[in-house]
């Protein structure tokens, strides 16, 4: 069933009776061609663009509890390309254009408006190394503007631009950057794929993988046995977890993020302001919630929920630079858990086990990637070689060097 | 979270820097090992749901060095000891 403005209108005259359920409900079969472990947003995409794109059939996602419940809900759903090292900038700018046109794509609202980011300049070293960012993001082919104060002060005018520490000296937006509906993109992803002929199998929980000599053969599951010539993890949060049941040690440790909504308010963020220097960033829901967080809490855990002294923290960072949030409520509060990788880049890569494959260590970036993190890990399963824009996305970088390091942390995860 | 420090007593873990798995104790011999001995120490980790035997560094305090058991999924501490004694009975050279 397609959707389109004639079938809401003519479902709105004859009461609504007409609508199908978005995605079947199957039963596993005994064996797949190709079974996704995850049914979040970036293992939907997966199987979305195996089947589109790359032909594929007899495909499975297979997810623990209900699908888009987990880290595709939870995120503060930003789109952005502002990176500047060569093996993260292309795949990011990959994805934004496939965000620019997924709507289409999917045949599926998912609220994708590009109304801006902007990170701000507060000296001038911030600013050179701002320069120098958007001067990578252009030369591959993303879209970056360097802003002065009086140009911010135009758009943002609540801000603290006088701050006696952080004073507002500019900033670096990139204006096709902005939010998207994010539980929509789960669903619109899990349609298509459904209706390309994918299993979407919901509260069947991977319990173990079968293995012999050194091969793949499928995996152990609360619903039974289920085969498959390759079995692909995208489970991101609980990728320490779930490949420790393949013997895997992963360079990936998973902490906790918070995020945050303040209760619904007039229109008053046009676009997504980041204050890195105080660890504090902040969008505007179409629904009028303030949506912000800041840093992870920076110890490992599985708890998807924070403590205390981050809230505190993330809140004075809010304080500082837009004092107006104080006199909004904070509405809601949660935790997501994270892939935090050795060098704050992710993986998408085959093992050493034959027919068993793995997407993960987004850390806190997972959500933009969506669209090309599924297009590159569909490429990787069809084609048996990495998708062009995620060839830097290898297990091995640790052991050659080629790290990916934005921030330049070293072995750290809770630093990236 | 409270950390109980062995020799101060319960202070708030604010007061600490996190430093990861207490498996960075055991640094492979520079003698010996591989190439594959340094990555594996450097970069993989067990990252279990549950108890995690990790390094706190006391900054805001006394400086020492802790080895705390933790639960990841309910930060309940089982126990802390002062790194170098941890250290010290692996074998450690002073």
């Amino acid at each position: 069933m397609r959707y389109s403005g004639f079938k809401v209108i003519k479902e709105a005259l004859t009461g609504h009776k007409g609508w199908k359920p978005a995605w079947r409900d199957p039963e596993p079969r005994p064996h797949y061609d190709i079974i996704i472990i995850g049914g979040g947003g970036h293992g939907l995409a997966t199987a979305h663009y195996l089947a589109k794109v790359y032909g594929q059939k007899n495909i499975a996602v297979i997810e623990k509890g209900w699908i888009g419940g987990g880290n595709v809900g939870r995120n503060t759903t930003i789109i952005r390309s502002n990176y500047m090292l060569d093996g993260n900038e292309p795949f990011y700018e990959f994805s934004l254009k496939l965000w620019e046109g997924l709507e289409q794509d999917l045949n599926y609202n998912a609220m994708i408006s590009q109304r801006g980011i902007m990170n701000l300049i507060h000296s001038d070293a911030q600013r050179d190394a701002f320069i120098r960012r958007g001067n990578a993001m252009m030369l591959n082919g993303a879209d970056a503007e360097l802003l002065d104060a009086a140009q911010i002060r135009k758009e943002y005018p609540f801000l603290n631009f006088d701050d006696a520490r952080f004073p507002i000296k500019g900033g670096l937006a990139q204006r096709r950057g902005g939010t998207v509906r994010h539980d929509a993109v789960a669903w619109g992803f899990a349609r298509s794929a459904d209706s390309h002929g994918v299993d979407i199998i919901q509260n069947c929980e991977v319990t173990g993988f079968r293995i012999e000599n050194g091969k793949c053969l499928g995996i152990e599951t609360s619903k039974g046995f289920i085969g498959a010539n390759k079995v692909a993890s995208a489970v991101a949060g609980s990728s320490g977890r779930l490949m420790a049941k393949a013997n895997m040690r992963l360079p990936i440790e998973s902490h906790v993020l918070q995020a945050f909504v303040s209760e619904g308010l007039k229109p008053v963020l046009p676009g997504v302001i980041t204050f890195g220097a105080g660890h504090f960033y902040v969008s505007q829901s179409d629904k009028g919630g303030l949506v912000f967080g800041g840093d992870i809490d920076g110890y490992n855990s599985y708890a998807q929920r924070g403590n205390l002294p981050v809230v505190e923290d993330v809140c004075e960072g809010g304080m500082a630079i837009m004092p107006i949030i104080g006199r909004a409520r904070l509405l809601r509060m949660w935790g997501g858990i994270m892939d935090m990788s050795m060098d704050g880049s992710p993986i998408i890569d085959e093992t050493h086990i034959e027919g068993l494959y793995f997407n993960g260590g987004w850390c806190y970036g997972g959500f933009k990637a969506t669209p090309a993190s599924g297009y590159a890990y569909a490429h990787l399963l069809a084609k048996g070689t990495p998708h062009e824009t995620a060839t830097a996305y290898r297990f091995n970088r640790f052991e050659t060097g080629h790290m990916i390091d934005e921030k330049g942390m070293g072995n750290q995860p809770n630093l990236h | 979270m409270i950390i109980n420090h062995p020799l101060l007593g319960p202070r708030d873990s604010a007061e600490f820097v996190y430093l990861g798995d207490a498996s960075l104790l055991n640094r492979p011999d520079p003698e010996t090992a591989s190439p594959k001995d340094w990555h594996d120490y450097g970069y993989l980790r067990d990252n279990p749901a549950g108890d995690l035997r990790e390094l706190w560094f006391h900054e805001g305090g006394d400086r020492s060095m802790l080895v705390v058991t933790r639960n990841t999924l309910t930060h309940d501490i089982t126990s802390v000891a002062l790194a170098r004694d941890v250290a010290l009975k692996l074998g450690a050279a002073l």
